[in-house]
């Protein structure tokens, strides 16, 4: 019931190692083994989206996900994306555009919306609904959501 | 009063203006600090076992294997918490007649819902407790579960409660005039229908998440809360687990979403402060997405029989309409399940003058997840009645539905005034807000549009709703019931030795940008930079006394308090640099965080009185007592509630083959006193507006017969995602209320409130060429084909 194992990954840009259990998702690994508190648990079976991460270059829900499944693997999460100035553009255009309010969709909301952009998307407001429907927030009326994510494809963000 | 007056003809930088939110850097770098995201030192974790039955004696509890599971620490029955606990009933004394039963954390005897919690485990981990919860063994004997609110009151229909005769909880009557003489009149067009409203809940995105931490070596508790109310819910934890009010400190940092859901008292959180209690460690409860949909409050369930007579010259003669309603097998404490229903009636009809009024409600136990307070609360129904009614009438007449709201439609000076229903209502602009509405949304042009797609077999169809929504409420809503929630709210200002200000309240930040307004407000009105204003809210220990953010009542409230507050400083400020510069108060001013004369000339840094007061005392007159902090307190106290108004329209199309309502365009006209930051109030009147669709369309609590929650997963029940919402137009009409200084009314519910009436009445202008109609909530594609006599 609790057998463990060790993984290696890079997570964010640094090696870690650890013996984990193998029931463990790769969200909850990351919350409580490595303290990444960023990536959040709304649902627990893939279907809101808090916890959408970067895994390998892709865009994956942590709580489908093993943290077994991750071993050898590169993770990227909202840290990383802050860290790194990834994603400053499109903090940017949220903070501007009021993208965001209790906040606790918006690590993978960025997620998907980053995927999006970094893929070459048009700034086409049905193509980033369309895009984004995985991804649900209870508070905005998605509208702010999309008007920054078409702001930082049409470089209208000043920071 | 002095200097309030002059508020707004300074030099303004914040208040008005589109400030975006200084914790939106944070929260998108990922760094909330939500109640999940905390680890306390030697904290473990809960889990509860709750009923699979709607209705059942529980016979038996076997908790032994569960005890010896790895990891466990502990594992209580519902009696064993019972005995640390002093049980809790959901009535207010202004609620005449309103009864409950008395609750405990986990159910005793009988479970009374599918989902009530009846034994808890704590672990080392919340996996370890769920692995030991599959130990647990129970022994049910299963009751008749009364499922269905509309046959719960007859009388072969089991009493839940024994005593209680009935499953009736609470009835109330509203007759104004004589409805029955103008229904009987033959000059008047009488449409009459029956409104349905499914069962709904919030859907937070965070779910419930608690950690009380329970410090015996001085008998005090913390307990870290993702919710609204602080203050009242330090309360209940004192009163129900015996404690000191001030031995008990909620702690409410980042919250994920509220909406009204996390304001009650919930067992299961109830349980995780025992635990605490009697283990001396924290303990941790997070509500995984099953129990959200079983125990977090259900909102809405209303079958509403209505008519409405209208003269032949589209004048409302007379609304009458009996609503029932199902509340679970409690009334929630504290702010009880009545208050729903008793909205519904103050509500239905207070845009439109009208002089003959019915209303009665029934408000019933049945074998369901509680019903209670969630944003808007009984808005939506009241609304959809009125001018669901009003748009069937105008149709039945041949008047257009913008008309027939022009010739009822309270006059715009006509206020102060009463509705129908005895509320008082002041400063509102109906008229105004309803023809900003058509101008925005170019309205004839939409017409033709629909005429011309007709021709095409296209049914579109255009809908209004012209509201009234509840804000800033008095001591009238649920103090006066003796109910432990503040109805005045406090705020604090200090100038620190460095120049900066430091503010704190008792309204709290869910998203909505409480911080960064009360922010804007100190900033302008005490006269320094934003940047260097630092907001506390969301811990009893460190603010002042108050009730927290529900009912719209932040801005309103909260932000009149902060006002009063700053002006205050400011004064005593100003005493200060008048001593240090030889001059009087009056001729000085504090502009940009500096002291400056009262043409702005620059006299000293703030940050050179600070010091000079903290530090070099020596420098002031002997007799000057400095005091850089001060505090003021609001309520309001003209009214019950500070009402505001507003004008919608939703533009649809129905997809006769699927049954699938698309909506193609939504505006929204708000009147919601002084707009303080429209980039925040915009983009949640939005939100609002897209719960409002969310209900009118798509989100319902389906149970089964006997009473299983058949859809309890974000897969199942469905929320409105950014697909299938359209961009929403908002405008705003400026009435500011007379009641305070600020003049800022609420804003926070009035699309949940407004935007079912509005997509209701859509979709009906879409079928009526095709002579039918729908008026159940959610408009599923299942029931608009039903309508279409297609299944």
């Amino acid at each position: 019931m609790t057998r463990t194992t060790r993984i290696s990954l890079s997570v964010n840009g640094e090696l870690v190692s650890a013996e984990v259990p193998v029931r463990r998702n790769l969200v909850d690994f990351l919350r409580q083994d490595v303290g990444l508190t960023g990536s959040h648990v709304g649902c627990e079976q893939g279907v809101c989206g808090a916890c959408t991460l970067e895994l390998d270059g892709r865009m994956v829900r942590g709580c489908l996900m093993l943290a077994v499944q991750a071993d050898g693997a590169k993770v990227t999460t909202v840290e990383g994306l802050a860290d790194s100035g990834r994603s400053a553009d499109l903090r940017q255009a949220f903070a501007t555009r009021n993208a965001l309010q209790c906040g606790f969709c918006t690590p993978g909301m960025l997620a998907s919306a980053l995927e999006y952009i970094e893929k070459g998307g048009a700034p086409d407001r049905t193509a980033i609904r369309e895009h984004l429907s995985g991804n649900y927030c209870r508070c905005t009326g998605y509208q702010a959501i999309v008007d920054a994510v078409c702001d930082t494809i049409d470089g209208k963000v000043s920071a | 009063m002095t200097g309030p007056l002059t508020v707004f003809d300074r030099p303004n930088t914040y208040i008005g203006r589109s400030v975006p939110r200084p914790d939106a850097r944070r929260l998108s770098e990922g760094r909330g600090r939500y109640v999940d995201d905390k680890v306390l030192p030697r904290m473990v974790h809960a889990a509860f076992l709750r009923s699979v039955h709607a209705h059942a004696k529980i016979t038996s509890i076997d908790l032994t294997e569960a005890r010896a599971a790895p990891g466990v620490i502990a594992a209580w029955t519902g009696a064993d918490l019972a005995e640390h606990v002093e049980p809790y009933v959901g009535v207010l004394s202004h609620l005449a007649g309103l009864r409950s039963a008395p609750q405990m954390p986990l159910a005793v005897d009988v479970a009374r819902w599918q989902g009530e919690p009846i034994a808890m485990i704590v672990a080392t981990s919340r996996a370890a407790a769920e692995d030991a919860l599959a130990l647990i063994d129970v022994d049910y004997e299963e009751l008749p579960a009364v499922c269905d609110m509309e046959t719960a009151l007859e009388p072969e229909t089991p009493v839940i409660h024994d005593g209680f005769g009935s499953n009736l909880a609470w009835e109330r009557t509203v007759d104004t005039g004589d409805v029955d003489a103008v229904f009987q009149g033959d000059d008047v067009t009488v449409v009459e229908r029956e409104f349905r409203f499914g069962r709904h809940t919030g859907v937070t995105l965070e779910a419930r998440t608690a950690i009380a931490d329970f410090d015996p070596s001085q008998d005090h508790l913390t307990f870290h809360y993702s919710g609204q109310a602080p203050h009242m819910m330090q309360f209940i934890f004192a009163k129900h687990l015996g404690l000191a009010e001030e031995d008990v400190r909620i702690v409410a940092e980042d919250v994920g979403g509220s909406f009204g859901i996390k304001i009650h008292t919930y067992g299961d959180e109830i349980a995780t402060a025992i635990a605490s209690r009697l283990l001396k460690r924290p303990v941790k409860f997070v509500a995984d997405r099953l129990e959200s949909f079983l125990s977090d409050i259900h909102a809405r369930d209303h079958v509403v029989q209505a008519r409405m007579a209208v003269t032949q010259e589209g004048k409302i003669a007379a609304l009458s309409f009996d609503d029932i309603t199902g509340i679970g097998p409690f009334s929630m404490y504290p702010r009880t399940s009545a208050i729903e229903a008793n909205q519904v009636l103050n509500l239905t009809g207070a845009p439109y003058d009208i002089e003959h009024y019915h209303a009665r409600a029934r408000v019933v136990f049945q074998n369901k997840n509680l019903m209670c307070q969630y944003r808007a609360v009984g808005h939506p129904i009241a609304m959809a009645v009125c001018d669901g009614l009003l748009e069937d009438a105008a149709a039945a007449i041949g008047l257009d539905p913008v008309e027939i709201r022009r010739r009822n439609l309270m006059r715009d000076d006509s206020y102060p005034r009463s509705s129908a229903t005895g509320m008082k209502l002041d400063d509102l602009s109906h008229h105004r807000a309803m023809e900003r509405l058509v101008d925005l949304m170019g309205y004839q042009a939409l017409r033709d549009d629909q005429t011309r797609l007709r021709g095409d077999g296209i049914l579109r169809g255009i809908g209004f709703c012209s509201m009234v929504e509840v804000t800033n409420p008095s001591p009238m809503f649920y103090g006066i019931g003796g109910a432990p929630i503040a109805s005045q709210d406090g705020a604090a200002i200090r100038l620190d030795a460095g120049g900066a200000i430091h503010i704190s309240s008792s309204v709290t930040e869910q998203g909505q940008g409480t911080n960064t307004i009360l922010a804007q407000i100190a900033a302008d009105v005490f006269g320094v930079d934003m940047g260097r204003v630092r907001v506390k809210t969301g811990d009893t220990e460190v603010t002042p006394y108050g009730g927290g953010t529900w009912a719209s009542r932040g801005a309103g409230i909260g932000g009149e308090a902060m006002l009063q507050a700053a002006v205050a400083l400011k004064e005593q400020v100003l005493e200060v640099a008048a001593a240090i510069l030889q001059a009087k108060p009056g001729d000085l001013d504090i502009r940009g965080g500096k002291i400056t004369d009262a043409d702005g000339t620059e006299r000293m840094e703030l940050s050179d009185l600070a010091r000079t007061v903290y530090y070099r005392g020596n420098e002031l007159p002997p007799d000057l007592k400095p005091e850089l902090i001060a505090t003021r307190h609001y309520r309001v106290t003209d009214f019950p509630f500070v009402f505001t108004n507003g004008a919608m329209a939703a533009h649809v199309e129905v997809d006769t083959d699927t049954g699938i309502v698309r909506v193609l365009d939504f505006w929204a006209v708000e009147d919601c006193g002084r707009v303080l930051n429209p980039l925040l109030v915009d983009e949640q009147i939005r939100g609002g507006v897209v719960q409002g669709i969310g209900g009118a369309l798509y989100e319902e609590c389906l149970y089964s017969d006997d009473g299983q929650m058949l859809n309890t997963s974000m897969a199942d029940y469905l929320v409105p995602m950014a697909a299938e919402m359209p961009d929403i137009h908002v405008a705003h009409v400026e009435t500011p209320t007379k009641t305070s200084v600020l003049g800022a009314k609420g804003a926070g519910e009035a699309g949940t409130g407004g935007a079912p009436a509005a997509i209701l009445n859509a979709v009906n202008d879409a079928l009526r060429p095709v002579n039918t109609s729908i008026w159940q909530m959610p408009m599923t594609p299942q029931r608009i084909l039903k309508a279409l006599g297609k299944v």
